[in-house]
């Protein structure tokens, strides 16, 4: 029998749709290997989440309040999960494969000498052990791993698993925050600069409308705007896109930026190179506009206009438009 | 100063849907690609060049830049192109990748450390063939040392006595300060011409990208030493925590249809796919 504990994901005071997909996947691994699964959230105040955390189903919230927390903090965080998965004999740990867990996970896994395994996407039981499966190479490889260590610490993509519909009401235990670790000497958080938008998460969305180099410039973007604010989508990008200045990094989707699967994906400008396909190809159905007709974008859309985008983004808006009346 | 720059060899990023899995489906195969230093680590030795010239592109260092990898022994040729770009030297441990995992990885890491005393390492987020952005964050945690991961821009004091990293995260950017010695993990945005400020070349703009070798540079990198160790040379535990038992081909999407028209498009993706 085992216990999972998941560590909640909370941004912006709201308790992250991730944490509902991570929610999901504990159950299945519940289902393998028995015992529950319970959450764990840090933060400064949590008193405006508590409930929403209850309401996932866990056999318990464990809630760790202090100063300083919201600001994640690996060296931090760690020692405080440490103690969770200790006192309550958690065998497995995961967390949606945010920043903060890709940050902090990694820590807490050499801490408590644990085996680790990103982003995984599946999760099956054979031979008594759990198998994850996990996309490498871009997302061209899938590679099972089994994890030999008595804890076994996890990331999970939030996309390969619905999102966890809440019901009920768990108990909340707020727990004694250990002493922040001398090590907090060494590192001083300075301040967050929020990457401004009025649009819906991008890792949410179920419209996600991405611009790359085609665009040429960063008042052109606004082309990319207008249809996704039409459609009440989120704005994504190429790493061209980004590193040219049209857009801000957080919005960058693939390999090494943001993975999305939103139900309409729009690839507008972009060649679609496969470390932007790594993070866009879960998507339901995807468009792309590109003039080059051999841009590789096409070998993954379900629908493609050989276009100007220039001329096409402007029409697409009217059109949607006219049948959206 | 002294920065420790860890390097993987990766099969050639830009062809990674060309890699192959053996029948079996124990082994992926990358036949016919070109090995290339993992780009982050690419960037991260530009990082470390940046952070300790005197002036933008003098290649005169105000310190030590060692590159280290575990490898087959051909890794020699990636850490030469570490050296060309203006690296002091390389350690080359000698190890097999699928007898690897990121524990191993970091605990050797921290036995170079210790033989080194370096005063930062640098590493790159995510090796780009395992995907899994765990060494730097396991290293600091072995050490003891602070980590300031996903690094987008670093700005270091004329001392060269800490860190402030803008890290790149989900919702924005966090701003840290880290002293030294520390671990960084690099992010893209760190080699653009304004990613590392060391407040001695400040005032001009470094190029985009990582620097490129000139062929003085090439010469020299020959004659640059290279140490060659084992893992049991450095006393590393070999234990693998974490197996890939085995690698399958995901499903792949099928192209579609190419429509002539805007109005045509909508009409497919209200009538067809219904999703508008
Ligand atoms: C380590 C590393 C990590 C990376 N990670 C990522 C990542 O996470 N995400 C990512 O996106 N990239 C990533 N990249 C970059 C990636 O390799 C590509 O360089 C990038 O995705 C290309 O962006 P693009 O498609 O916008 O630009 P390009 O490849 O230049 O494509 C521009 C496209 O626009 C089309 N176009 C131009 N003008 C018009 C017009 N008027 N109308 C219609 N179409 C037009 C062109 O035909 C072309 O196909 C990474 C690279 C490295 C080295
Ligand atoms: N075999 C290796 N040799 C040297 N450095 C490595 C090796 N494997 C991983 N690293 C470093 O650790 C970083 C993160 O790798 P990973 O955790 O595997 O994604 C890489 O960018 C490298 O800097």
């Amino acid at each position: 029998m085992g216990n999972v504990l998941i560590i909640a994901q909370i941004q912006d005071g709201e308790v992250k749709k991730a944490t509902n997909s991570t929610v999901t996947f504990a159950s299945e691994v519940v289902s393998h290997i028995g015992g529950a699964y319970s959450i764990l959230a840090l933060g400064d105040d949590l008193s405006g989440q508590s409930e929403a955390l209850a309401a996932l189903g866990a056999q318990k919230v464990f809630l760790a309040q202090a100063d300083g927390l919201d600001n994640a903090i690996a060296e931090r965080w760690t020692p405080i999960i440490e103690k969770v998965v200790v006192d309550g004999a958690f065998q497995v740990v995961v967390s949606p494969a945010s920043s903060t867990g890709k940050d902090v996970l990694p820590r807490l896994a050499a801490r408590m000498g644990a085996g680790m395994a990103s982003e995984v996407v599946e999760v099956v039981f054979s031979d008594g052990k759990l198998n994850y499966t996990r996309p490498m190479y871009a997302g061209n490889v899938n590679g099972t791993v089994i994890i030999d260590t008595p804890v076994e610490i996890l990331t999970i993509r939030p996309t390969e698993f619905e999102a966890f519909s809440s019901t009920g009401a768990s108990p909340v235990e707020k727990i004694d925050v250990p002493q922040a670790p001398e090590i907090l000497g060494k590192i001083e958080f300075l301040g967050f600069e929020k990457a401004e938008s009025t649009r819906p998460d991008l890792a949410e969305a179920g419209v996600v409308v991405s611009g790359g180099r085609g665009l040429k410039s960063e008042e052109n973007f606004k082309l990319i705007e207008d249809l996704a604010d039409l459609l009440g989508g989120a704005v994504g990008a190429t790493r061209a896109a980004v590193d040219a200045g049209y857009i801000h990094n957080d919005f960058q989707v693939g390999q090494t930026g943001k993975i999305v699967a939103p139900d309409l994906y729009f690839a507008v400008g972009l060649s679609g190179a496969l470390q932007h396909v790594a993070g866009m190809k879960s998507s339901k159905v995807i468009v792309a506009i590109n003039k080059d007709e051999e841009a590789p974008i096409f070998q993954v859309s379900d629908y493609g206009v050989v276009a100007d985008l220039f001329k096409a983004l402007p029409e697409l808006v009217e059109e949607i438009k006219k049948v959206a009346k | 100063m002294k920065i420790l720059v860890t390097m993987k060899r990766v099969a050639d990023p830009d062809n990674a849907n060309k890699v192959k899995i053996s029948g079996d489906g124990t082994q992926v195969t990358s036949e016919g690609l070109e090995w290339k230093p993992n780009p982050f680590d690419e960037y991260g030795v530009e990082a470390a060049l940046r952070i300790l010239e005197d002036g933008v592109g003098s290649g005169k260092l105000r310190g030590e830049v060692v590159v280290v990898t575990i490898g087959p022994e051909e890794v020699t040729q990636q850490i030469r192109q570490c050296l060309a770009m203006g690296a002091d030297r390389g350690i080359l441990v000698s190890g097999d990748d699928d007898k690897l995992d990121a524990m191993i990885v970091a605990r050797t890491m921290a036995k170079l450390v210790e033989k080194e005393q370096p005063d930062l390492v640098i590493m790159g987020k995510q090796a780009v063939d395992g995907d899994s952005n765990q060494a730097s964050q396991m290293l600091a945690e072995i050490l003891g040392w602070p980590q300031a991961t996903f690094a987008g821009h670093v700005e270091v004091p004329e001392d060269l006595s800490s860190a402030t990293v803008t890290r790149e995260v989900d919702g924005g950017a966090a701003k840290v300060k880290v002293a030294f010695p520390a671990v960084l993990s690099v992010d893209l945005r760190i080699v653009t011409p304004t990613g590392v400020n060391n407040n001695v070349a400040a005032g001009k703009d470094y190029q985009e990208g990582p620097r490129y070798a000139s062929l003085r540079g090439i010469m020299k990198a020959k004659k640059k030493p290279i140490d060659k160790l084992t893992l049991d040379d450095l006393g590393v535990d070999r234990t693998l925590q974490v197996r890939t038992v085995s690698f399958t081909q995901p499903a792949a999407r099928s192209a579609g249809v190419i429509l002539e028209t805007v109005q045509e498009l909508v009409q497919k993706l209200q009538d067809e796919a219904k999703v508008l």
